[in-house]
């Protein structure tokens, strides 16, 4: 392997509006689509994308960087809004927390000014960190073929297995929605690697809206512990109207824990995976109360 | 394979150039432009010896196709000082022998040029977290640290004269 050049061949197509991206992404089988290019290009150099004959270059299309609230209050990324500009700004910093704590801390400066959310999500990769706090904050992404128009997806469905998502070869992400959080909403995002630029060796995110001292919904996701972003479904599901309590608090965190099936990699082991999760569970539940203005005895 | 040709304004001056689609920005500015600052390091984001400017942002030359940087206003390390005057940085690291093998420094040269442009007035823990995707071997990350702690207090001083 000879990450000093890219020996892979290829055309590279640079649509200038949508429609035209759109257009490539139908009629071009074996394209792949560059949004930041921070995954593309190493998987390109690693030899991951055998079959790539066409490299699809979002850059030049204008208007795609937006970062915005719409007026129904939900909130709005663009398929090339930088991770460097939305860890900063001002909306996601104060309605969405966990998700600028997890931009934050994503690789290094530089790869922040190039890669995209977007991006982030279209690679499917398990351990994702954008995507579990956008799981929790009820991500929705729009994806838009020349074919068949519009679909939308939740962020929990979208992913299938390791760089595998529901994202057909002719579809481009064209938008992704955060709802407005409900009043009462708490958020935290928990990241273990061995030094900050690493990939994660796990991540939780967790949501909690409360209702005095009672959960009134709940959202509780993980990377780098199954082949795909896991969201906890049951598990969330089964905390809503439940009165918040630290017994309530340690037993999630043990079923989770429990639930779990992770896999020894580069990074750590299944173990480790098993035994942090109780604890960063735990913890997770125990910010996201506290910053939903919830106590506990 | 296609071919495009591109237009590059590096460190000011303008370019044009005939590039392959699988070519690669950190390539270009070496081979073919002579700019030999930029290092190839690991290739994949993670050592940060490639990192160059792009309107004041650092990115990653290693990483970037060059086709796609067509048009873009690009400062390599060579593009720094004002002629034979060091930038406040590049002073910086030599006033503090910060410089062992040298391999890594225009590359952490050039992330503490663009982290004093996002904020003039960092703390340790603000530059360390900020430099964390640039990686010295010989881990000469205090003397850096201190190089831009003191660049900072210089750049101020100057700017309030």
């Amino acid at each position: 392997m000879n990450t000093r050049i890219i020996d892979a061949e290829y055309d590279y197509l640079a649509p200038q509006d949508w429609a035209e991206a759109l257009d490539f992404a139908a009629g071009h089988p074996g394209v792949k689509v560059m949004a930041g290019g921070t995954d593309v290009l190493v998987k390109l150099k690693t030899g991951a994308l055998p079959d790539l004959q066409y490299l699809l270059d979002l850059k030049r299309i204008d208007g795609l960087d937006y970062a915005r609230e719409a007026t129904d209050g939900s909130f709005h990324i663009g398929p090339l809004a930088k991770l460097s500009r939305l860890e900063q700004e001002p909306l996601i910093l104060a309605r969405y927390p966990a998700l600028a704590a997890a931009l934050q801390l994503m690789a290094s400066i530089s790869v922040r000014n190039m890669g995209t959310m977007a991006g982030n999500i279209c690679n499917a990769s398990p351990v994702a960190d954008s995507v579990i706090p956008a799981i929790c904050y009820n991500a929705l992404l729009t994806l838009e073929s020349r074919g068949r128009g519009f679909r939308t997806v939740p962020l929990e469905d979208f992913f299938l297995a390791p760089g595998v998502s529901v994202m057909e070869s002719d579809e481009l992400l064209a938008d992704i929605m955060l709802p407005e959080p409900a009043e009462n909403t708490g958020a935290c995002f928990i990241k273990k690697s061995r030094v900050r630029p690493d990939i994660a060796k796990l991540t939780i995110g967790v949501k909690l809206v409360r209702e005095g001292g009672s959960i009134r919904d709940c959202r509780i996701a993980m990377g780098a512990i199954a082949a795909r972003p896991y969201f906890f479904r049951e598990q969330s599901a089964a905390l809503i109207g439940k009165e918040m309590t630290g017994r309530l608090i340690g037993e999630t965190a043990a079923a989770l824990a429990d639930h779990i099936r992770p896999i020894d990699d580069n990074r750590t082991t299944a173990e480790y995976r098993k035994l942090i999760t109780e604890v960063v569970a735990a913890d997770a539940l125990r910010e996201a109360w506290h910053h939903a203005g919830g106590e506990l005895e | 394979m296609s071919r495009h040709e591109i237009t590059l304004k590096v460190n000011g001056k303008p370019h044009r150039l005939l590039v392959e689609s699988n070519e690669l920005l950190l390539n270009v500015l070496r081979e073919r432009l002579y700019l030999t600052g930029s290092k190839y390091g690991c290739g994949i984001a993670e050592c940060g010896a490639c990192t160059i400017l792009v309107n004041g942002k650092s990115m990653l030359s290693c990483l970037i196709p060059a086709v796609s940087a067509d048009g873009w206003d690009i400062t390599t390390v060579e593009g720094l000082a004002e002629g034979d005057k060091l930038s406040p940085v590049q002073q910086a690291f030599i006033d503090n022998n910060a410089i062992q093998c040298g391999f890594c420094i225009p590359g952490m040269v050039v992330t503490g040029t663009a982290l004093l442009m996002e904020n003039p007035d960092p703390d340790e823990e603000y530059i360390k977290d900020y430099l964390r995707g640039n990686y010295c071997r010989c881990t000469g990350y205090v003397a850096m640290v201190q190089s831009i702690l003191d660049a900072a207090a210089k750049m101020r001083s100057s700017g309030n004269d």
